[in-house]
């Protein structure tokens, strides 16, 4: 253990959804290299409270890296400097003493701020209500050795599958599109066997729910995927178009809405 | 309170069949016209909400997070145990059973284990047909490996993050449901109170995170998913938001809460950093399979470097206690040994609490790439977190808080006493006895969920008359009330003090006397310092904010000071349990170093009845018969 | 159909394939330029060839291309707009991570690359006075070198070029992907085959300009 570093915050205040929003300045002496970035903001927030001022409100959860509940664009960066790393498994010693740091919310239309750092990802729940499971209920399903799947197969899947629904990528697109978030999804289904059925109309519904939230396009900046705490590929997002032109070929037309949930 | 467990008749592997057809089912008609709570959307919640939406009954379901996709199974690496016997090695549903209810040390109840095993393979079945991404063969089958304390291999998996992907599972069967009208969806809602009519609970009182609104919620049953209390001890493996409150307040309201004092520590976890820790990280025990676990035979060896410790100079404490198990004996039995080497100077790493877990053998046997491929993404989060690299030198490991196999009792048909509020998941205390075997809170949670609380809710639904109850009714007023109060009250104190800080003090009062090891003298301390640290909470707590907007310190504040109230139960519970079991160990009963259980006079469930604030909880015994399983020592040497 | 153009996937098929049209377009026309080499009588006759022998097909090239640009140009547009309507609040700080200078500038170089395209039609095809006032019809290779004779043509046709080579280089990489045709890659940003393509056509059509300035075309 180093000794301790004295960081400078900019942190970006709203109280609410419709109220304006500004930055903050706050001055954090005293931080562990050890620390973990949301360690080093839940010290912050002690000494807030205790000065009797309201704490910095951010989400968070499991605090090692599988949730998707926490996010914060940290210099710019979505999940912070860190390559394949989420906001809570950010390490201060990737700061150095007297550093400044620009904290900031996800900033998407479809990401309204709830509160400060906070934002509502009901979005993500509506795309994959469009179509991002299979459907069998609960009893139905043969011996799960009757479907051989080929390993190739599955672990492409599961790379897939890894997404923890952070909106890491809507918030590091300069776009705000949500392609990867859906094209991961899609991918994971539609790769394995159990998936086939379904495969077109699920690419149909759900790039139709994803356009319906309002995020932007994807122009392949590539940024999404730097942005992955969970590394996924932009290669899905390229199966995503193949399957949603296929089946816009073969399939009839889908219909989404808004709301639900 | 009578206990009334309602274990069927007949034979123990005819039971569940036999109960099967004589309970009563719900007129497909007429089920959309019942209404069902489900709080929490974990494993048991989101399969339970699904699968009896998918019947067709009129769901609620309630998650304090902002999607259900969050609940903290998610988390669970290792994998999930199923009796298939792919793997032809011997494994048989009366195996798995078998190993169960040894690994809970003997203080399960025989007839839900063997029901537990025999919808193993069901929930297999069902989430590949969900599209789970299991690991598998070459030839396209299923994958399998070993875990903690079993010698079967009947562990299926999706890379380190099998969790996740059933979860992702449930979760999408939910999505689908919410999609097609069965369910409703209440994301950043926080249960805080139960409501109970004439004896039978009827709805709940819950708070929006977001709007602060305070709402009634009425319905013919009520199930509680909402996971396990570790949290108590401030620091644990569990989510920061994972609580209590929802399982105390039923507590409250009349629910017998069952053996609290049954807590796993799990054996690797990345040691404690500094005092800033907020929660700490599980390495999965699959790592055990892999890697050695030592520390110096000599206290002067721990301040030198691994390398530098001669092989001789190292005690593989584990292969040497236990050979037939060795580093992969249970995790009861793995974490005191931890305890033990680092209780004689032995540990390593910053505060000597600390062992190795070394992979050099198996990087010099498998290569580095194989290990890379096994465990490539935990040896990832090992060095993101510590800042070393594992592949050169060994990890540093101890012990945590994980898992609480204690809950809200239920009877077989995972009904609590107060009739209609059903529990299920790590919530209810039903499977795992004193102890859970590795890959088993997955199984449990969705045995719970998909193929149990369907049949046993349509039962309930079927058997009763429900009178006709709005959020008028006095006991949901009174309930909204209590909740006002209680916030109102929070928030006035105005005192000096955080809530975390509290909560941290706290824990520490449990971690050190409730913890690993306890005896009779540190919990009757215990049983003083928690009452006079909660008068000073309900003094001195600063609380910030208001009640009618988002704000992060009121929730907190609300489950710190459940768990306040809970921790006394808790360490009641280990006071009386004057015997070693499991996770529970005495350390005024142990024999050659090994938890001495005491068959005669504590082989029941202790199950809690609220007698009134201030007032001693009384204690409700339902005796454990064993009739398929020989009652022994349960030996791993 | 409207559904599928009024998708975001969709309108970026559509830019696919007319870009790809566009592509195979500048490739034939840089080959085509490069003929200025052989001579006068070789290039007036390439384009005596477009403009007089095979004009109807010429035309039919003409309205293809030119449906092309709109829809290329009609369908990023409304993407566009579409993105900046995702992301009201922009951030107060924000690094490109892996994005390449390339990708970042399709819009605003497209933007100038359709005004060139006016201004080159209008140079060379149209005859616009104020852009050459010695335009003579049929004179191709004359006009060409009395355009390029003037360093301002020649500065503006390279940096035209220039964007031309980063919205190739980045245009022929996403063409495949969006039509979910490309192969999966361990590191799917790398881009070979198209630095190849975009380097090609640039240096191939700037050598025209640079011929002249040099003196080796006159």
């Amino acid at each position: 253990m180093s000794g301790t570093m004295n960081i400078t915050l900019k942190v970006w205040r709203q109280s609410g959804p419709s109220a304006p929003g500004a930055f903050e300045t706050y001055k954090a002496p005293g931080i562990s290299p050890d620390m973990s970035f949301l360690e080093m903001l839940d010290i912050v927030n002690e000494r807030l409270i205790e000065g009797g001022k309201d704490p910095i409100a951010f989400d968070h959860d499991c605090r090692e890296g599988i949730c998707g509940m926490c996010g914060l664009v940290i210099n710019g960066a979505a999940h912070g400097p860190s390559k394949l790393t989420t906001t809570c498994q950010l390490h201060m010693r990737s700061f150095k003493d007297g550093d400044s740091i620009t904290i900031e919310p996800w900033r998407a239309k479809a990401f309204p701020v709830i509160k400060d750092l906070v934002v509502d990802r009901a979005p993500l729940d509506r795309i994959i209500q469009a179509g991002g499971f299979i459907s069998v209920a609960t009893g139905g399903p043969q011996d799960a050795n009757a479907l051989p799947v080929g390993k190739p197969e599955a672990e492409q899947s599961m790379d897939a599958a890894a997404c923890i629904g952070c909106g890491a990528c809507v918030a590091a697109c300069p776009n705000a599109s949500v392609s990867l978030f859906t094209a991961a999804k899609i991918s994971h289904l539609g790769l394995l066997p159990q998936g086939q059925p379904e495969r077109y109309r699920r690419a149909l519904k759900m790039v139709a729910q994803m356009d319906l939230e309002g995020f932007g396009g994807c122009t392949l900046f590539g940024e999404c995927m730097a942005a992955c705490p969970k590394g996924i590929s932009i290669d899905f997002i390229k199966r995503m178009n193949g399957d949603y032109i296929w089946g816009s070929v073969t399939e009839a037309p889908v219909k989404v809405t808004l709301g639900g949930g | 309170m009578k206990l009334d467990s309602k274990i069927p008749s007949g034979p123990l592997k005819d039971k569940w069949d036999k109960h099967r057809f004589d309970m009563k089912l719900v007129n497909p008609a007429n089920k959309r016209k019942y209404h069902v709570i489900v709080v929490g959307s974990g494993l048991a919640g989101a399969s339970a909400a699904a699968s009896m939406s998918e019947l067709g009954y009129n769901v609620s379901c309630f998650a304090y997070q902002d999607s259900p996709r969050r609940a903290h199974s998610i988390a669970a690496q290792g994998g999930i145990n199923a009796a298939k016997n792919y793997r032809n090695d011997g494994d048989s549903i009366h195996r798995l059973f078998y190993d169960t209810v040894k690994g809970g040390d003997f203080r399960a109840r025989e007839a839900n284990v063997y029901r537990l095993a025999q919808v193993s393979n069901n929930i297999i079945d069902q989430c590949v047909g969900q599209g789970v991404p299991f690991g598998r063969e070459y030839g396209g089958l299923l994958a399998n490996r070993s875990f903690g304390g079993a010698q079967v291999s009947r562990t299926f998996y999706a890379r380190g993050q099998t969790g996740q992907q059933l979860l992702l599972g449930a979760y999408q069967a939910l999505e689908k449901e919410i999609a097609k009208g069965g369910v409703k969806m209440y994301n950043r809602h926080e249960m805080l109170e139960l409501v109970v009519v004439n004896g039978v609970a009827r709805g709940i009182i819950t708070r929006d995170m977001v709007t602060g609104a305070v709402e009634a919620h009425v319905a013919d049953a009520v199930v509680l998913g909402t996971g396990g209390y570790g949290n108590v001890f401030y620091l644990s493996t569990n989510a920061k938001g994972c609580n209590v409150t929802a399982t105390y307040r039923a507590y409250k309201k009349g629910a017998a809460f069952a053996n609290p004092c049954y807590t796993q520590i799990h054996p690797t976890c990345i040691p404690v950093a500094g005092e800033h820790q907020s929660k700490l990280t599980l390495m999965s025990e699959s790592l055990r399979n892999d890697g050695r676990v030592w520390v110096p035979k000599r206290k002067e060896d721990c301040g030198k470097k691994p390398s530098e410790i001669a092989e001789a100079d190292r005690d593989y404490y584990l292969e040497r206690k236990y050979p037939s198990y060795g580093n992969l004996s249970p995790r009861d039995i793995s974490s005191r040994a931890a305890k033990e080497a680092c209780d004689d100077g032995r540990g390593v790493g910053p505060g000597g609490r600390g062992v190795y877990l070394d992979f050099a053998d198996a990087i010099s046997r498998l290569g580095a790439p194989e290990i890379s491929d096994r465990y490539g993404n935990l040896f990832d989060m090992y060095q993101r977190i510590t800042d070393e690299n594992p592949y050169e030198v060994p990890m540093r490991i101890y012990p945590a808080v994980h898992y609480t196999m204690g809950g809200l009792w239920v009877d077989y048909n995972l009904e609590t006493t107060i009739p209609g509020l059903h529990c299920i998941g790590e919530a209810n205390f039903s499977d795992h006895g004193a102890n859970r075997l590795g890959a088993s809170a997955l199984m449990q949670g969705l045995a719970d969920g998909y193929f149990v609380l369907p049949y046993t809710i349509g039962h309930y639904l079927a058997s009763n008359k429900f009178e006709k109850v709005t959020t008028d009714h006095p006991e949901f007023q009174a309930a909204l009330a209590s909740v006002q109060t209680r916030t109102t009250r929070l928030l006035g104190i105005k005192g000096k003090r955080t809530v975390d800080s509290f909560h941290r003090e706290l824990g520490k009062i449990l971690w050190e006397k409730c913890g690993m090891a306890r005896n009779a003298t540190g919990l009757k301390q215990a049983l003083q310092e928690i009452p006079s640290l909660r008068e000073e909470f309900w003094k001195d707590v600063t609380v910030p904010g208001s009640g009618d907007s988002f704000n992060q310190s009121l929730e907190k504040a609300g489950r710190v000071a459940d768990f306040m109230e809970f921790a006394e139960l808790m360490v009641t519970d280990a006071l009386h349990r004057e015997e070693s079991c499991g996770g529970h160990f005495r350390e005024e009963y142990q024999e050659a170093g090994e938890a001495k259980r005491n068959d005669e006079q504590y082989a029941y469930v202790a199950a809690w009845e609220y007698a009134g604030d201030g007032q001693a909880p009384v204690l409700n015994k339902e005796p454990l018969e064993f009739e398929s399983v020989h009652l022994a020592t349960r030996s791993y040497k | 159909m409207l559904k599928f153009w009024n998708s975001s996937v969709g309108k970026k098929v559509v830019m696919a394939l007319t870009g790809l049209v566009l592509v195979g377009f500048v490739i034939g026309h840089m080959a085509g330029n490069l003929q200025i080499f052989a001579g006068p009588e070789r290039y007036n006759a390439y384009a005596r060839l477009l403009q007089h022998d095979i004009i109807e097909l010429t035309w039919a090239v003409r309205v293809a291309l030119f449906v092309s640009v709109v829809l290329h140009a009609l369908s990023a547009w409304q993407l566009t707009r579409r993105s900046w309507a995702a992301r009201p609040v922009e951030y107060a700080m924000q690094e490109a991570q892996v994005s390449t200078y390339a990708s970042r500038t399709m819009r605003w170089g497209g933007v100038f690359l359709f005004v060139f395209l006016i201004l080159h039609i209008g140079q060379f095809t149209l005859g616009w006075k104020w852009l050459l006032p010695e335009y003579v019809p049929d004179g191709a290779y004359g006009n060409v070198v009395l355009a390029f004779g003037r360093p301002l043509w020649v500065v503006v046709y390279l940096v035209a070029m220039f964007f031309l080579m980063l919205h190739l280089l980045h245009g022929t990489w996403a063409v495949l992907r969006t039509l979910g045709v490309a192969k999966n890659a361990a590191e799917p940003l790398q881009r070979q085959l198209p630095l190849i393509i975009a380097v090609v056509v640039t240096v191939g059509f700037s050598l025209v300009p640079l011929g002249v300035a040099l003196g080796v075309v006159r």
